[in-house]
């Protein structure tokens, strides 16, 4: 299945966030998701399905003013 | 004396930015030698394999200082909305430095946007510091909505033109005596942190003019230095300006004066 990873196409296999994230290496990283534009809460990645074209953003911190 | 920030007292009136700095060592440096007690931080994609977000939030969190994200770039209330949610996860903090940009030339605030994504956040339990013009009809409507500071620009961010228009920003602290106002945006010099302070503003936030310095460390301590000078200017309360001279100097006892020359 195709989806959207920080604006670039993604093949995945994973059929929630959780899994998606450990696909693209991302345990034990402090990020923040969104899908499809709504805030994505750690707490609920376990149980956040992942379907086609689904636009996900992966977050960390940054320097910023 | 100190400044309330939702609650939360501080004692430095300098909020300092992290970007921009030549090194990750210069910009500790620089906030230590700033006096600064909130850095503001943001949040981007991660990208690749490098992780460079992770090892930036290391950095700061063992620096102890406190954090205020922000939510640069949103260009929608939507935008950053979802943003303030990302970065209340991610720093453990209801804080957020509100920005909804309208325009890219000025980064001029959309106020609409911004009213209504303050409005969002401040009943979902984020402690709002909106990002916003001198226009006093959006400061009402910010503090409405549940904002309890306002933070409006001195001049469009990273210009350093310092205080734009001084009559709008006066007239600022004049309607909202009691509530925190911190200048963001546009400052260049020491002299212009200095003004804002001695106009009655509580405390400044900055990036560029120290980021960017030829020494970032020296003019943190130019800025720090200047801030308190204008702090305890405008708490010395300054003399208002008048058109003609009025001498210093006593009048009476002047030598070679003769009463007939009256």
């Amino acid at each position: 299945m195709r989806v959207t990873v920080n604006g670039q196409p993604h093949e995945t296999a994973a059929s929630t966030l959780a899994e998606l994230l450990s696909e693209l290496k991302y345990d034990g990283t402090l990020v923040a998701t969104a899908l499809n534009g709504e805030f994505a809460p750690k707490g609920q990645r376990l149980d956040t399905r992942v379907s086609e074209h689904d636009q996900i953003e992966v977050i960390a911190p940054m320097k910023g003013g | 004396m100190s400044l309330n920030l939702y609650g939360t007292s501080i004692t430095s009136r300098l909020l300092l930015g992290t970007a921009l700095y030549p090194s990750p060592a210069i910009m500790l440096e620089s906030l230590k030698v700033s006096g600064a007690q909130i850095a503001t931080v943001s949040l981007r994609r991660e990208s690749g394999t490098e992780r460079a977000g992770q090892a930036f939030w290391s950095l700061i969190r063992d620096s102890g200082i406190r954090v205020l994200p922000n939510t640069a770039g949103c260009k929608t209330a939507r935008e950053a909305v979802t943003t303030a949610q990302m970065a209340r996860e991610l720093f453990d903090t209801p804080w957020v430095k509100l920005e909804v940009i309208g325009e890219d030339d000025s980064l001029q605030p959309d106020v609409f946007g911004l009213v209504e994504a303050a409005r969002i956040l401040c009943a979902d339990g984020f402690q709002v510091f909106p990002y916003t013009t001198e226009d006093l009809v959006v400061a009402e409507k910010l503090l409405s909505v549940g904002c309890e500071v306002l933070m409006p620009w001195g001049a469009p961010i990273g210009s350093g033109r310092g205080l734009n228009n001084v009559y709008g920003l006066r007239s600022l602290r004049a309607h909202f005596p009691k509530v925190p106002l911190i200048v963001d945006a546009g400052i260049g010099l020491p002299s212009h942190a200095a003004q804002a302070m001695e106009l009655g503003f509580d405390a400044i936030l900055l990036n560029t003019a120290i980021a960017k310095a030829g020494d970032p460390v020296a003019m943190a301590g130019a800025f720090a230095a200047a801030i308190g000078a204008g702090r305890t200017a405008y708490q010395a309360e300054p003399i208002e300006a008048r058109d003609m001279a009025a001498p210093s100097t006593p009048v009476a006892g002047i030598p070679f004066w003769n009463a007939q020359d009256a």
